[in-house]
């Protein structure tokens, strides 16, 4: 393999030395606390280097590192070949993206917000969704679409939809979305190695949460072959009900469950990891251990996601459930404003109040 | 895989043009980006070579009439196109093809086209481009599969390097970007042909591929077939644009317009926006005048909205009977030379009639294999559901013959 670098340049003093920290980063062994953003990070960037076939390109994801900048100093390290600029038009940028894959490369590319995705809906519906089927297999479309997405960060209209159940609906669209910083490199790195198109749901909120890491030990994890995909986590274990989340509400609840544990309930949650697909054996394990579960998810209730966890649940351990399952979701309205969002989100609170409606006096 | 270094940045690519053209063509940058004043016509309606003062040249809109073998091939594709045509209009009418929307009056452009690349160049077509698809050497069943409908697609797109038939109005122009795009950042010297008609070039993902391929400095031809009606909207619906080659200024790369019923002058400026796209000279927007004479598809009337005095206008235009008249007056077509391209578009006709006609069993399980790479867990269980389906109705069928006996 061979990667050259760029005719200009002419990289800031700034790119550069993110691209030596990334290196410092990457050299690092053992534990260390890293950010999910630093995780998604050192993925592209170990990708990139065992791949040459590997791009990243949209908005401002070049000097700038990216608005959330998830992609900084890949321009420093890669060239301007491989990590690059586009001009301002998302259906371009996936519709160049699906015509690389039919030549060879594996873009990796990124949606600067959930709702400005929305342009390239045709091109990711219509043609990422569907070249695999149409062409019986003869063209692959390794790509991956980067979407942060979700709220809880007080953002302005059109940066906090929760858009995952647009994509999970379309066939042909596998959908990822890490909540912890170890699956943020390890299911990065897998999405990248997909011959399917990935949707990949970066929570928003999660980019700076941190964790004790062992990278190498995720490095040797990923090139041992270790698949995620279609495997949900038990994030906590637990017997008395289940909470099943995704992305942005695992974390929610994970607080839940540990409140509960302080009243002497015991809650087991599940991290679903992956939408697309789907591990109905992880999550229906569990429900039929405890025999109780609340869904939980920052999207619009009404046909989503989580109605889809609620259907297959009850068509698979119908017979061991002790209530009816319980939802905790986004209200089906607008994501509202800053100052209005926290009465909208999946709360604590919520999640115990819903659980205590499971009907524990039968 | 090499990342070629020699990805020049968008500044120095705008300065570079500017000073290609004028050692090539003696002109400003502006001047070459602009379309000529007419249309570029190398032969008259009546078969008849244009002198070169006629033939709408100007400085940088220049071409050379191409080779009598490079005619006398295209002549043959051309006939066999319109036989295609016809003939698939026919398979609709029986009942044996589910659609066919007829390029039957264009297939100067489809020839064109298709026959302007080299064999690692890529193509993108439409809907309406199965002439050009086939001319790019697919095989005439496979490239009509779409049509019959036991799959969306029914060719190999890697084989001969053409996308699939794209049926959402100019999605491909952005594929297409991408080819050249990682082409290009291989160091390979591939063109794509980019095709889309009149009303595509109102769609935004048009002004997407073109700004695209214009800031990345691509080898992309975009080749708009204007055939004056989207379905049953005239052009002037679509763009007051003093013509639709013009677009391409604003983006920074040449436009041309062509007589897209001369298949002369059509090949001569598609043969020149190749080697130019080759050499590193950017994209092209070129814009052929023909005109779709027969309805959208056979479940259209296009009396709704069109004159048949307009018809008829164009009738005489024909690209087929103008092309033969030149080549008959060019001492090139005799009738030993007529009769053997007579027999080879009879011959790939009898191939579509007998492959189309086949009834070729669809498997119903192929539904579920090609979603993913690999079916999801998902995907089996309702594979299973359907196999279970299909065994009952045959068990069932067998017991009913059973019984009869």
């Amino acid at each position: 393999m061979t990667v050259t670098t760029n005719v200009n340049g002419n990289v800031s003093a700034a790119t550069a030395s993110a691209a030596a920290s990334a290196a410092a980063t990457a050299e690092a062994s053992g534990p260390q606390s890293i950010t999910m953003a630093k995780a998604l990070n050192t993925a592209m960037a170990d990708a990139m280097r065992a791949d040459s076939s590997v791009l990243v390109f949209g908005e401002d994801v070049g000097m700038l590192g990216g608005v959330f900048r998830i992609t900084d100093g890949l321009m420093a390290e890669f060239g301007e070949q491989r990590c690059f600029d586009t001009p301002l038009a998302e259906s371009g940028i996936v519709g160049m993206a699906v015509g690389m894959a039919i030549n060879g490369m594996r873009p990796v590319i990124e949606m600067q917000f959930d709702a400005f995705a929305y342009p390239a809906f045709e091109q990711i519906v219509s043609h990422v969704a569907k070249m695999h089927n149409r062409t019986k297999g003869k063209l692959k479309m390794p790509l991956v679409i980067r979407v942060p997405y979700a709220g809880g960060i007080g953002g302005v209209e059109h940066h906090c939809d929760s858009s995952e159940s647009y994509y999970a609906h379309t066939a042909g669209l596998k959908v990822y979305t890490p909540a912890t910083v170890a699956d943020g490199y390890r299911m990065l790195r897998e999405a990248i190695d997909s011959d399917d198109p990935v949707m990949f749901m970066e929570p928003k909120k999660l980019y700076w949460s941190k964790d004790q890491v062992d990278l190498d030990a995720l490095r040797a994890e990923h090139d041992a072959g270790t698949s995620t995909e279609g495997r949900a986590a038990v994030a906590r274990p637990g017997t008395d009900a289940t909470l099943i989340a995704y992305g942005p509400s695992v974390p929610t609840a994970l607080a839940a469950a540990a409140a509960a544990a302080e009243e002497g309930r015991s809650l087991e949650v599940i991290d679903v990891r992956t939408l697309v697909p789907f591990d109905d054996e992880t999550v229906c394990a569990s429900v039929r251990k405890t025999g109780r579960a609340v869904v939980i998810a920052e999207a619009h209730g009404f046909a989503s996601v989580s109605s889809e966890i609620v259907a297959r649940v009850q068509e698979r351990a119908f017979h061991y459930l002790a209530a009816p399952i319980r939802r905790v979701t986004g209200f089906d309205v607008p994501f509202p404003s800053p100052k209005l969002e926290h009465y909208y989100l999946p709360s604590v609170d919520r999640i115990l109040d819903a659980v205590d409606d499971l009907q524990w006096e039968d | 895989m090499t990342i070629h270094a020699d990805h020049t940045a968008p500044e120095a690519a705008v300065e570079d043009q500017a000073a290609d053209v004028q050692r090539k063509f003696g002109i400003s940058v502006e001047d070459y980006m602009l379309p000529a004043r007419h249309q570029i016509q190398m032969v008259n309606p009546d078969g008849t070579l244009r002198s070169h003062e006629e033939q709408g040249t100007e400085p940088g809109h220049e071409y050379p009439t191409p080779s009598d073998a490079e005619l006398m091939a295209a002549y043959e594709q051309l006939v066999v196109g319109r036989r295609v045509n016809d003939q698939n209009s026919a398979l609709v009418r029986q009942g044996r093809m589910a659609v066919y929307p007829s390029s039957h009056g264009q297939e100067a452009c489809q020839v064109a086209a298709a026959m302007c690349l080299s064999e690692g160049d890529w193509l993108f077509p439409t809907y309406r481009d199965a002439v050009a698809v086939m001319t790019r050497g697919v095989d005439p069943v496979e490239a009509m599969t779409i049509f019959r409908g036991d799959w969306h697609g029914g060719y190999d797109p890697k084989k001969h390097h053409v996308g699939i038939q794209c049926t959402p109005l100019t999605t491909q122009l952005l594929h297409a970007v991408g080819v050249a795009h990682a082409a290009k950042l291989r160091g390979e010297d591939t063109v794509v042909m980019a095709m889309c008609g009149d009303g595509a070039t109102s769609e935004g993902d048009f002004h997407e591929a073109l700004n695209f391929a214009a800031v990345f400095h691509l080898p992309v031809i975009f080749f708009v077939q204007n055939n004056k009606y989207a379905i049953s909207v005239p052009l002037s619906h679509q763009s007051v644009a003093p013509s639709l080659a013009h677009k391409a200024v604003g983006y920074g790369m040449a436009g041309e317009r062509v007589d897209g019923n001369d298949l002369v002058a059509l090949l001569a400026v598609m043969d020149r926006a190749v080697k130019l796209a080759r050499e590193g000279s950017g994209p092209l927007l070129i814009e052929a005048h023909t005109y779709r004479m027969q309805a959208h598809t056979n479940a259209d009337d296009a009396t709704r909205y069109r004159p048949d005095s307009e018809v008829a206008e164009w009738q005489a235009k024909d690209p087929l009977t103008r092309m033969k008249s030149y080549l008959t007056g060019k001492g090139l077509l005799d009738d030993a030379a007529n009769e053997r391209i007579a027999e080879h578009a009879e011959a790939v006709a009898t191939q579509l009639r007998e492959g189309l006609g086949e009834d070729v069993p669809v498997q119903p399980l192929d539904l579920f294999k090609y979603v993913f790479s690999k079916p999801t867990p998902q995907l089996r269980e309702q594979s299973e559901l359907l196999a279970d389906e299909l065994a009952r109705a045959e068990s069932a069928e067998n017991h009913g013959t059973e019984s009869a006996k």
